[in-house]
């Protein structure tokens, strides 16, 4: 799942916990799914240094992405 | 001698014995090209020959020599005095011929010279001149023997006022537009929150230095990853077209940037290149142009989803600010945390509501679904990204289950709840603040 992706559920949860007519175990895995999403979210907000890598191509055309050695 | 006619005014007139005297072909050292041809064939008299009208070629009907040779020693001559060079005049009959050869007339006063620009020699002219066009054109003076004409072999070109850039630029530009490339329809949103961004670029250049500092700056957990391309010069457009299909075929990217730090117009060309708009035009990838300084706008820039006016700038519009995002994070926590509250206030009033109106036996009924509803408020609690408890933090709470969050709402001897990550102890206040002295205290702490 994608910080994007994250963000995006976020909202849709957000958007359903509003509405009043949810029983409460619905409103509870509502909660339970969003902490999930954040979880994964600050998980990706963790990193501190942006890695600087590099695309390459073997003969056959398979992607690796490598260090970019400075 | 040779040393005779060396440097003489190319516009002295040569005698046909001249031309085929036994010197030295007239021919400047700096002169690339070697003057064998077909003339130099007719071998040249023995030096010590008497000068005998038989011999000389050319001297007599005898000895008179070829249309070819004639025509192949004029150009040898005239190749050996002209170096390269540039000559300045009006463009007139120009016509391009299907082998890609171009042909055209220089004219200035009642003077004219006919020109061509070979098809592998236009590769530096950026746009085929229009009849009128005032033009400098760079080439070598020599002699088309097939027609015996003095013709100017062309391979640069430089019109007043850019014009030739301005229409090699025009006219991409039309075959884009005409191809639907260029419309803003087709341009799609950059995502917001990327994980990873590709550039493509020269793997020396600043422009990537820069990319890499901007995000290590906003963004850190974006990943930026390098697709090194050629970015000037004239194996540019090929490289460029190149990264943009490795891009496209990995799709590990969700954006890439395609540009360079700023230069001459010359450096800046292959981002007009047609090949390359048409592939970055056609990139699944959002993508961001971001060639040279703020005012240089290439055939790129028109066909990506966005301008960026430098790299920098590109990678401030590709990646959001960090600190930014950990707080929208943040924010949801508190929704969430506060709406999933809300659920379950709402279901306790409405149990109440029901209880209030019912009769003892169906009361203990309602109580189980009481109790479920503490179960669920518990258990959001225990999850609550808010309470942070595993941190050691604890919230407080008055016996009706309110969240204590001024130490000034407490009494003495008031009873609270204190709820730990793995359970709830009750506690009695001992000592409150007296109303005057007292920090604002923070909340939930006692």
């Amino acid at each position: 799942m994608t910080f994007e992706k994250s963000m995006a559920r976020l909202e849709a949860i957000a958007a359903r916990l509003e509405d009043e007519e949810l029983d409460l175990d619905g409103a509870l895995a509502l909660f339970e799914e969003g902490i999930a999403e954040l979880r994964a979210a600050s998980a990706f907000l963790a990193t501190a240094e942006t890695r600087l890598k590099q695309l390459n191509e073997s003969a056959n055309g398979v992607f690796k992405v490598t260090d970019l050695r400075a | 001698m040779s040393g005779r006619r060396r440097g003489g005014p190319p516009s002295q007139s040569l005698g046909e014995l001249e031309l085929f005297a036994p010197a030295a072909p007239p021919r400047r050292a700096e002169s690339p090209r070697t003057p064998s041809r077909s003339a130099r064939q007719v071998p040249p008299p023995e030096p010590r020959e008497p000068y005998v009208e038989e011999v000389v070629p050319g001297a007599s009907p005898a000895a008179a020599v070829s249309v070819m040779a004639l025509t192949a020693t004029a150009r040898d001559v005239l190749e050996g005095a002209f170096l390269p060079l540039w000559v300045r005049g009006e463009v007139s009959d120009f016509k391009a011929h299907r082998n890609g050869h171009w042909y055209f007339c220089l004219r200035d006063g009642d003077a004219q010279i006919r020109c061509v620009a070979w098809s592998r020699d236009r590769r530096r002219i950026p746009a085929p001149p229009d009849d009128g066009m005032q033009i400098a054109a760079f080439g070598q003076l020599t002699v088309y023997p097939a027609r015996g004409e003095m013709q100017f072999s062309v391979s640069r070109m430089e019109a007043e006022g850019d014009g030739l850039y301005r229409k090699a630029l025009e006219l991409t530009r039309a075959r884009l537009e005409a191809d639907g490339l260029l419309d803003p329809r087709r341009k799609r949103a950059i995502p917001r929150y990327p994980r990873r961004i590709a550039v493509i670029t020269s793997r020396d250049g600043a422009a990537l230095r820069d990319i890499h500092a901007v995000v290590q700056r906003r963004c850190p957990a974006v990943q930026v990853v390098l697709v090194p391309a050629a970015v000037q010069g004239e194996s540019a457009p090929e490289s460029l077209c190149y990264a943009l299909d490795q891009v496209a075929r990995w799709r590990g990217a969700d954006i890439v940037i395609i540009g360079r730090g700023g230069g001459a117009r010359e450096d800046l060309w292959a981002f007009n290149d047609e090949r390359v708009a048409r592939a970055l035009a056609e990139c699944p990838i959002p993508s961001i142009s971001a060639v040279g300084h703020e005012i240089d706008m290439s055939i790129c820039d028109l066909v990506a989803d966005l301008r960026a006016p430098t790299p920098s700038a590109a990678a401030e519009a590709a990646v959001p600010v960090q600190a930014e995002l950990r707080e929208r994070v943040r924010e949801y926590a508190n929704v969430l945390a506060g709406l999933t509250a809300d659920q379950v206030a709402h279901a306790r009033v409405a149990v109440d509501a029901v209880a209030q109106r019912m009769p003892a036996a169906v009361v203990r009924q309602i109580d189980r679904r009481r109790i479920d509803i503490e179960s669920v408020a518990g258990r959001l609690n225990a999850m609550s990204p808010l309470a942070t408890l595993e941190r050691g933090y604890t919230i407080t709470r008055s016996r009706e289950g309110k969240t204590v969050r001024s130490v000034r709402t407490l009494e003495r001897g008031a009873e609270l709840d204190l709820v730990f990550r793995d359970g709830v102890a009750g506690v009695t206040v001992e000592r409150v603040p007296t109303p005057s002295s007292g920090s604002p205290a923070s909340e939930g702490e006692s």
